[in-house]
C-alpha cells in the first residue's frame, strides 16, 4: 500500500493497538495531525503543554502497563518534552514519543523551530531514531514499540522531518522485529537461581528488598507468593509501593532516606539481602559502604548493568523478574522453611514496635499525614494515587495503605515537580473506573496547573489534594535542619486563590482547614465527579521523619527533630 | 581503587549517530577515553570501535555493561591477550639531521613518507608505549607537529 509518512504513523499506532495519544501540535508535525483529524482509531488528548503530554502518557502507561504514546512538534515542542523523556527514562516507563522535525533540506541550517532533537534525547531515552526515509517508518515504529516494552522498559523517541511525513512510500507493518544487536535476556540462569535459593535456606536473617522492577514486570503476584512461602520480612522501595498489600504481615514498609526505622534497621542487620528489580538508588542505600554491611546479596534484575553497579552481588541473576521468581517458587517450597526465621521476624517486629512509622496528630491544625491516612481510610483500594515531588510525596509513600501494584504513580528517579497532575490525567484515562487522586504540594501544583483545562475538556475528573504549607516544604526542611534555618527562596506565602483558580477553568475548588471540612470536600468532589482542587491548609513546619541525612548510614536515623 | 588501563573493542551497526551514542555514554557517565579509533569492518554492515580507557575494575565492568546496553552495539570485547598497534606521523624541519631521524624511524617500524622544501614527514607504527618512547627520543630534532592515530587492537 502506497501512503504518506503521516498516514504510516497513524496506521502503525493503530496496528500497535494504541487507544490514546497525548500531544500538542505545531508546524513540523502538522501532516501527522492532519491525519489524526481524519482517523477514528485512537483518541488524541490535547494537553496544554508538551511536558504535561509526556507525563500524561507516563501515567497512562504506569496504570495500564501498556506503552504510553505522546506526540509533539519540533524545536520548543520537543525541548518542553525533554523533562518527561528523562523522567520516563529514570523510572523505566515504556513510551514512544514522536516529534516533528524541520524538513531534511533545512536540517543543520538553524531553521525556524529547529533543534538537534535526537542529540538532546540520546542520554534520556532508551533509544532514538531520526527517520530519513518514509520507507523506514513502519520498521522504525515497530522497533520503537518493541524496544520500549521489552527488557528494561524505557522511552523511545522517533524524530520525523516534515518532508518525510509528506513522502509517499510502500507501507506494510512488519509482524516481527529483527534486531541483531538487541536481544534482552529474560530467562534467569537456573544454576544461579538454585544457588540463590540454597543461600536463602541457609541464611538466618534474610530480607527481601523489593524494587519497582517487580511492578514493571507484572510480577507482584508471584513475589507475594514467594514472600509468603518463605515467610521472610520484606521492605519496599518507593517505586515498589503496592507490591505487597499494606496488611501483609511480612511487609516492613518503605526503606531509605524517609523509610521506617524497622525497614532501615532490618536492612542494616540482615545477613542475606534478596534484591528483586531494585537498583540501589542513593536515596535507598544512604552511605553505600555501610549499607547492609553484613549481608550476602542476591540480585535479580533484567538489566545486567544494574547488577553490581553499586553493591557487588554474590548471586547475580539476570532475567525477567516474573520468570525468575516463577523458577524460584518450587525450589523455595522444597528447600526454604519459614520457621527458621521466627526469631528474626520477631526482631524485625520489635524494631517496628520500638519506633513505628507515625506522627503526632493535632486538634489545632491539620497534619498532612492525617490527610493522607484519611484518604486511605475513605478510599483505600478504590483510588489510584499520583503525587508530585516533595514532602507530600514522601508522606504519601509512608502513610497511604497501598493494596495493589500500579496503584501508585510518582516521579521517583528524576523527582519531577509538576509530574503529578498530568500523570493523574493519564491514570484516569487508563483506569476510568477508579477515583484518581493527585496528592500534591502548593509548589508542585503550579508547575503544570494549565492541565486543569485538559482535565475539564476531556472530562478526566482528577481530584488534586494540595497539602498547602506555603513553603517549598522539602527544601525548607533541609534549610531548617542543615542550613541554620536560612529559608532561602522557599517561602511561597504569596499564592493564587486556588478555589477561584479551579473555577476559572471550569473545575471546582475547596478550601479546607479542618478534618470535617476535608471529609466534606473530598466527598463532594467524588459525588460531583468533577475536576477538583482541594486546598488543604496544613501545619507549616511539619517535617518528613524519620530521616537519614544525605550520605548518612541507614541505621543513623533522625527519628524526631526538635526545633532549637 | 587502582586505575587499570584497558583496551575495549566495540562492534556496532554502521549507522548514523552510533559514534555519538558511544562517546555520549563515556562523557555522560564520567568515564575516561584515552584514545578512540573507528573504521568499518570490511564486507559487513558493522564498524569496529577501539577504545583505550582507564578506571577501577568496577568502573571498567560498568563501561562494558553500559556499552552492551546501547541498542546498535553487537559485541563488546575487553581484551586481555592482544596485539596493539598505533601509528604516529611527525613533521621535522629539513635542517635537522635526516639520517639520524631515518635511523630512529627504522627502529620503530617507520620511514620517511614525505619530503618537502622545508619539512619532512615520517611515520612510525608500533606498540603504544614504544610510540611514546619514540616521541620522547625525537624531541631533540625539534618536531614541528605530531599526530598519533590512537590504538587498534586484535585479540591473539
Amino acid at each position: 500500500m502506497q501512503i504518506s509518512g503521516a498516514q504510516m504513523v497513524i496506521e502503525s499506532l493503530i496496528a500497535e493497538d494504541v487507544s490514546v495519544v497525548f500531544g500538542y501540535p505545531g508546524g513540523a508535525i502538522m501532516n501527522v495531525y492532519d491525519e489524526i483529524y481524519k482517523q477514528s482509531g485512537f483518541q488524541h488528548v490535547l494537553a496544554r503543554h508538551e511536558q504535561a503530554a509526556i507525563h500524561a502518557a507516563e501515567g497512562y502507561s504506569k496504570t495500564t502497563g501498556k506503552v504510553g504514546v505522546a506526540m509533539i512538534t519540533s524545536g520548543p515542542g520537543f525541548t518542553n518534552a525533554v523533562t518527561g523523556l528523562a523522567d520516563a527514562y529514570m523510572d523505566s516507563i515504556p513510551m514512544v514519543v514522536i516529534s516533528g522535525q524541520v524538513p531534511m533540506s533545512l536540517i543543520g541550517t538553524d531553521a525556524f523551530q529547529e533543534i538537534d532533537a535526537v542529540g538532546i534525547s540520546r542520554p534520556c531515552t532508551k533509544h532514538n531514531y531520526l527517520v530519513t526515509d518514509a520507507a523506514d517508518l513502519p520498521r522504525i515504529l515497530k522497533e520503537a514499540f518493541y524496544i520500549a516494552s521489552t527488557g528494561r522498559p524505557g522511552p523511545v523517541h522517533v524524530d520525523i522531518p516534515k518532508d518525510v511525513t509528506a513522502q509517499i512510500a510502500e507501507y506494510k507493518y512488519p509482524e516481527t522485529v529483527e534486531l541483531e544487536t538487541y536481544k534482552p535476556n529474560v530467562k534467569g540462569n537456573l544454576r544461579q537461581i538454585k544457588k540463590a535459593v540454597d543461600a536463602i535456606a541457609a541464611s538466618s536473617r534474610p530480607m527481601f528488598y523489593l524494587g519497582g522492577g517487580i511492578i514493571n514486570a507484572n510480577a507482584a503476584e508471584e513475589v507475594r507468593e514467594l514472600v509468603k512461602m518463605c515467610n521472610i520480612p520484606a521492605v519496599e522501595t518507593f517505586m515498589a509501593r503496592g507490591t505487597l498489600r499494606v496488611d501483609d504481615t511480612n511487609l516492613v514498609s518503605m526503606l531509605g532516606m524517609h523509610g521506617s526505622y524497622a525497614a532501615n534497621m532490618s536492612m542494616s542487620e540482615t545477613d542475606l539481602m534478596i534484591a528483586i528489580g531494585a537498583r540501589f538508588d542513593d536515596r535507598v542505600t544512604g552511605k553505600l559502604s555501610e549499607f547492609a554491611k553484613h549481608a550476602k546479596v542476591i540480585h535479580i534484575d533484567i538489566d545486567p548493568a544494574s547488577i553490581s553497579k553499586l553493591v557487588p552481588a554474590d548471586f547475580p541473576i539476570v532475567g525477567d523478574v516474573k520468570n525468575v521468581v516463577n523458577e524460584m517458587l518450587p525450589l523455595a517450597k522444597e528447600k526454604v522453611d519459614g520457621e527458621r526465621y521466627a526469631s528474626w521476624r520477631e526482631t524485625v517486629a520489635n524494631f517496628d514496635k520500638l519506633h513505628p512509622l507515625t506522627y503526632e496528630d493535632s486538634d489545632d491544625v491539620l497534619k498532612p499525614q492525617w490527610v493522607i491516612e484519611r484518604i486511605g481510610e475513605l478510599l483505600g483500594d478504590d483510588a489510584n494515587i499520583t503525587t508530585d515531588v516533595g514532602q507530600h510525596q514522601m508522606w504519601a509513600a509512608q502513610f497511604y495503605p497501598f493494596t495493589r501494584p500500579r496503584q501508585f504513580t510518582s516521579s521517583g528517579g528524576l523527582g519531577t515537580m509538576g509530574f503529578g497532575f498530568p500523570a493523574a490525567l493519564g491514570v484516569k484515562r487508563g483506569d476510568p473506573e477508579r477515583i484518581s487522586i493527585n496528592i500534591t504540594g502548593d509548589g508542585s501544583i503550579l508547575m503544570n496547573i494549565q492541565e486543569l483545562m485538559t482535565a475539564v475538556e476531556y472530562k478526566l475528573p482528577v481530584i488534586n489534594v494540595i497539602l498547602n504549607n506555603k513553603y517549598l516544604g522539602m527544601v525548607r526542611q533541609w534549610q531548617t535542619m542543615f542550613y541554620d534555618k536560612r529559608h532561602s527562596s522557599t517561602d511561597i506565602s504569596l499564592q493564587p486563590d486556588f478555589v477561584m483558580l479551579a473555577e476559572s477553568f471550569g473545575g471546582v475548588g475547596y478550601r479546607v482547614k479542618t478534618k470535617e471540612e476535608f471529609d466534606a470536600a473530598l466527598k463532594d468532589a467524588i459525588e460531583k465527579n468533577v475536576v477538583a482542587l482541594i486546598d488543604v491548609t496544613v501545619n507549616r513546619l511539619e517535617n518528613v521523619l524519620p530521616m537519614v541525612p544525605a550520605g548518612g548510614s541507614l541505621f543513623n536515623m533522625m527519628l524526631e527533630y526538635k526545633d532549637k | 581503587m587502582a586505575q587499570e588501563r584497558r583496551v575495549i573493542s566495540v562492534i556496532v551497526m554502521n549507522e548514523a549517530s552510533v559514534l555519538s551514542r558511544i562517546v555520549g555514554l563515556f562523557s555522560g557517565r564520567g568515564y575516561n577515553i584515552d584514545s578512540l579509533t573507528v573504521a568499518p569492518i570490511p564486507g559487513s554492515k558493522y564498524s569496529r570501535i577501539t577504545i583505550v580507557t582507564q578506571g577501577s575494575i568496577r568502573v571498567i565492568e560498568q563501561i562494558i555493561k553500559q556499552l552492551h546496553k546501547l541498542i546498535p552495539v553487537l559485541k563488546v570485547y575487553e581484551h586481555e591477550h592482544l596485539v596493539e598497534k598505533e601509528m604516529a606521523l611527525v613533521k621535522f624541519p629539513v635542517t635537522e639531521c635526516l639520517s639520524d631521524i631515518a635511523a630512529l624511524c627504522g627502529a620503530y617500524n617507520g620511514q620517511i613518507v614525505n619530503v618537502g622544501e622545508d619539512t619532512i614527514i615520517v611515520n612510525v607504527a608500533d606498540e603504544p608505549h614504544r610510540v611514546s618512547n619514540f616521541l620522547k627520543a625525537i624531541k631533540r630534532f625539534h618536531p614541528k607537529e605530531i599526530v598519533r592515530s590512537g590504538v587498534v587492537a586484535m585479540e591473539m
